[in-house]
C-alpha cells in the first residue's frame, strides 16, 4: 500500500481499477523535409489547423448542451489558439527552416507552455493544459492517427494521469469514470473545475507516481482530503467502502431538507437566507429551499462598466431577483466597495496607505450622492414589486447611519413628487462589521429595522488582523472571544428594542438581527449562533442544506447551554475546539 | 494601414486577471475589425488579435493595460474593444 497527498478539487470517495493515461503520448516522426517541400507543408498545416479548428467548435457545441455555455467557453478559445496569427507565424519560421509541421507545431507550443508555466501566478500557469490539449488536436489532424480515448472507455475505471487536458476531462463519462487523480495541476485548473462539475471526485497536483504503477492496480481517490492510496491494504479497503456509504447517506439526507423548514427539534424557526453576487444565483438559493436573500451584494454592477451604472440598470437586476424569488424576502446592500477598486471613477483618488480604514462603502457612497441616490432611487422602486429591504454597509458611527436615513427620506421625496410607486415602509437596516457600530448598537436599534453582523470585517477589524495575509491569519477566527462579546452584545441591544421602549416607537417595535459572514456558513458556530438569540442567517447557497440539518439536529435548550458556556471560555483556540466537540456530538458528519 | 489611431488605458478588474476566457471574447470581437489592435503592458506590446500574446502578458489584477487601434474602423472599434477588456469574470 502506499499513500500520495495532493489537491482536492472534487469531494467524494472511490475505490477502483487503475487507468493510467499516457498523455505523452505522440511522437514525431520526422523532423526535416526537402526544401521543396516547404510549400506542401505550410499548405497541410492549414489543412490541419483548419480541421483541429472545426473540431474544437463542434466540441464547444457539445458541451455547451452538455454541460453549459460558460464551459464550452473553454473550447472557443482552443479553436482561437488553433488558428492564432502569431502561433501561425512562428509554426511557418520553422518550416522554412525545413522543418516538419509536427515539429513545428509541437516546438512552438511547447516553448509558449513553457513560458506561461514559469509565470508567477497560478492561473496563468496552469493554462498550459489547454496548449498540450491543442498541441494534441493539431497533431491528431496531422498525423491522423487515433488515440486510445477515454470515450472508448469499456468498464469503470479510475483515472491516473500526469495531466488531464480539459477536453479529456470533458469527455469522461461519469457512468464509467470513478474518480481520476494527476500528478500535477492546480486548484484553479479547467480540469479541477470541470470535475466539480462532473461530480466525479478528484485529488491533483500529486507529484510523480505514475512511474511507480502497473497495469490493474486498484486505487482509492479520496476528494475530500486530497488523498490517493495506491493497492490498499484490506483494513484501508473496507474503512474507505464504510466512508462511501456514510457519505451516500448524507448526501440523500441534504437533498431531502430542501422542503423542510429550518427549525430545532424543539420547534423554533430560524429564517436561513442564502447570500447572493448576481441575479442568477437565486436560482442556487431556491433549489435549496433558503427562506430568502439575506445578503444581495451589488458591487458587480459597478465593477464591468465603462460608466457607472444607470437607475435602469440598478432596477433590472433588482426585479430579476424579485422575479426568480417570488415573494420570499431580499435584503439588498448598498454599494460595498474602496475607492481603489473602482476602475471608471472620473476623479482618482489618492492612493491611500490603509484602504480598509479608507474612504470605502459608505463613506464612499455618502462623499458621491450621485452615484449613491442612482442607488436608492432603483432600490425604492423595486420595492413597489416585493419584499425588499435596505441595507447600509460599514456603518461606524450613529452620524452616517443619520446621513444615509435622511438621504433615503430625500430620494423618497422625489418619488413621491413623480408619482412613482415605492414601498413606504421600507425596512431599512445596517450592517454591524465595524466595533464602533456593535459598541453602539443600542443606539443604532433605535433608528432601524434591523441589523445584520458583517462577521468577516468584524473579525477583521476587531482583532485588527487581515485574513488574507497569512503571517498573521492565525489572529483571524469567528471563535475569538472578543467577537463573541460583541455579537453578544449586538443580540442584547436589539432585543432590548423589541420590549417598550421610551423613543415612541411603541412596544411593537421589533429589530431583526442576522449573521450574513463566514461564520455563519460555518456548521461549528450554528448551535453558538441559535443560544445567542439569532433567529437569522444568511449563508452561501452550498451551506444552506448543511446549517439546515445542524438546525434541525440541535434543540434550543442545548444551543443556549453552548453559548453560555462558550462566552466563558478565555481563548479563541478554546471556543473552537469546544464548539467543534459539542457540535461533533450532534452531527459527527459536518465537523472536519 | 491608414485611418485614425484610438488609445485607451484600462485597468484589469476580473478577480482572476486577464486569463484565456475574457481574452477569447476580447479575440473574437477584435476579429470582426479590420483595423490593427495591440495591447501594452508598459514596453511589451503585443497583437490584440493573439490569444497566446495576450496570455503572455500576465495581466494580473490590478494591471493596467493600454489598448490602440489603427485603421479605417478604429472609431468604431475602441469602445466595444475597451468594454471588453474590461469585463469582469468572477466566478471562475
Amino acid at each position: 500500500m502506499e499513500i500520495k497527498r495532493g489537491i482536492a478539487v472534487s469531494p467524494g470517495v472511490a475505490i477502483g481499477p487503475a487507468l493510467v493515461v499516457d498523455t505523452e503520448g505522440y511522437r514525431i516522426p520526422q523532423r526535416f523535409i526537402d526544401r521543396g517541400q516547404r510549400g506542401d507543408e505550410r499548405a497541410r498545416l492549414r489543412a490541419a489547423l483548419a480541421a483541429a479548428a472545426k473540431e474544437a467548435q463542434a466540441r464547444q457545441d457539445t458541451i455547451n448542451q452538455k454541460l453549459g455555455k460558460q464551459y464550452g467557453a473553454i473550447f472557443a478559445a482552443h479553436a482561437l489558439l488553433i488558428e492564432d496569427p502569431e502561433l501561425i507565424r512562428e509554426y511557418d519560421a520553422l518550416i522554412d527552416k525545413n522543418h516538419t509541421a509536427e515539429y513545428a507545431v509541437s516546438q512552438v507550443i511547447r516553448r509558449h507552455a513553457k513560458a506561461l508555466e514559469s509565470l508567477v501566478s497560478a492561473q496563468f500557469s496552469t493554462r498550459s493544459a489547454d496548449l498540450f490539449d491543442i498541441e494534441k488536436a493539431i497533431l491528431r489532424q496531422l498525423l491522423g492517427s487515433k488515440s486510445e480515448e477515454l470515450k472508448h472507455l469499456k468498464e469503470p475505471v479510475i483515472v491516473l494521469a500526469h495531466d488531464l487536458t480539459p477536453s479529456e476531462t470533458a469527455a469522461l463519462d461519469p457512468k464509467l469514470v470513478y474518480a481520476f487523480a494527476t500528478e500535477s495541476g492546480g486548484r484553479a485548473s479547467h480540469t479541477a473545475i470541470m470535475a466539480g462539475m462532473l461530480e466525479i471526485p478528484a485529488v491533483v497536483g500529486l507529484g510523480r507516481f505514475l512511474t511507480d504503477l502497473s497495469g490493474a492496480d486498484e486505487v482509492i481517490v479520496d476528494g475530500n482530503r486530497g488523498v490517493l492510496i495506491i493497492d490498499p491494504d484490506e483494513e484501508t479497503r473496507e474503512h474507505y467502502i464504510e466512508t462511501q456509504q456514510t457519505i451516500g447517506t448524507f448526501l440523500r439526507e441534504l437533498g431531502e431538507l430542501r422542503d423542510l423548514p429550518a427549525e430545532t427539534k424543539d420547534g423554533v424557526r430560524v429564517q436561513l437566507m442564502g447570500n447572493i453576487e448576481f441575479p442568477q444565483e437565486v436560482q442556487h438559493c431556491q433549489d435549496r429551499g433558503a427562506d430568502g436573500v439575506g445578503l444581495y451584494r451589488t458591487e458587480f454592477l459597478y465593477l464591468n462598466k465603462t460608466a457607472d451604472p444607470d437607475e435602469g440598470e440598478h432596477v433590472d437586476a433588482y426585479m430579476a431577483v424579485l422575479r426568480s424569488l417570488g415573494s420570499k424576502p431580499v435584503v439588498i446592500r448598498t454599494l460595498d466597495l474602496g475607492a481603489d477598486k473602482f476602475a471608471n471613477r472620473v476623479e482618482k483618488h489618492n492612493e491611500e496607505r490603509n484602504p480598509s480604514l479608507g474612504l470605502r462603502s459608505i463613506r464612499l457612497c455618502l462623499r458621491s450622492l450621485a452615484l449613491f441616490k442612482t442607488q436608492l432611487r432603483a432600490i425604492l422602486r423595486a420595492s413597489a414589486y416585493g419584499d425588499v429591504r435596505i441595507m447600509f454597509p460599514m456603518i461606524s458611527t450613529l452620524m452616517e447611519l443619520r446621513q444615509c436615513k435622511l438621504i433615503l427620506a430625500e430620494v423618497k421625496e422625489d418619488l413621491e413628487e413623480e408619482n412613482i410607486a415605492f414601498n413606504r415602509k421600507l425596512p431599512v437596516g445596517t450592517m454591524i462589521e465595524v466595533p464602533s457600530a456593535a459598541l453602539m448598537a443600542r443606539e443604532l436599534a433605535r433608528e432601524v429595522d434591523f441589523f445584520s453582523i458583517g462577521t468577516n470585517d468584524l473579525i477583521q477589524y476587531t482583532l485588527a488582523a487581515d485574513r488574507t495575509n497569512e503571517t498573521v491569519a492565525n489572529l483571524y477566527t469567528a471563535g475569538d472571544p472578543a467577537v463573541l462579546r460583541l455579537i453578544a452584545q449586538v443580540v442584547a441591544a436589539a432585543q432590548a428594542q423589541a420590549s417598550p421602549g421610551d423613543n415612541g416607537a411603541g412596544p411593537q417595535r421589533t429589530v431583526e438581527v442576522s449573521v450574513c459572514g463566514e461564520m455563519s456558513g460555518d456548521p461549528i458556530y450554528t448551535l453558538l449562533l441559535l443560544g445567542l438569540g439569532l433567529r437569522q442567517l444568511s449563508v452561501a447557497p452550498q451551506n444552506i442544506p448543511e446549517i439546515k440539518k445542524v438546525i434541525r439536529t440541535a434543540t434550543l435548550t442545548e444551543a443556549k447551554d453552548v453559548a453560555a458556556a462558550a462566552l466563558k471560555l478565555d481563548t479563541a483556540r478554546d471556543v473552537n475546539n469546544y464548539l467543534r466537540d459539542r457540535t461533533r456530538r450532534i452531527l459527527p458528519e459536518v465537523v472536519s | 494601414m491608414t485611418g485614425d489611431t484610438h488609445r485607451r488605458t484600462v485597468t484589469i478588474t476580473s478577480p482572476h486577471g486577464l486569463h484565456l476566457r475574457p481574452i477569447s471574447q476580447f479575440v473574437e470581437l477584435a476579429n470582426q475589425y479590420q483595423c490593427d489592435v495591440s495591447v501594452s503592458k508598459g514596453p511589451q506590446r503585443v497583437n490584440g488579435k493573439s490569444a497566446i500574446n495576450l496570455l503572455g502578458l500576465a495581466a494580473t489584477p490590478g494591471t493596467q493595460l493600454d489598448l490602440e487601434v489603427t485603421g479605417p474602423d478604429a472609431t468604431q472599434a475602441i469602445d466595444p474593444l475597451a468594454e471588453a477588456l474590461a469585463r469582469v469574470f468572477p466566478d471562475d
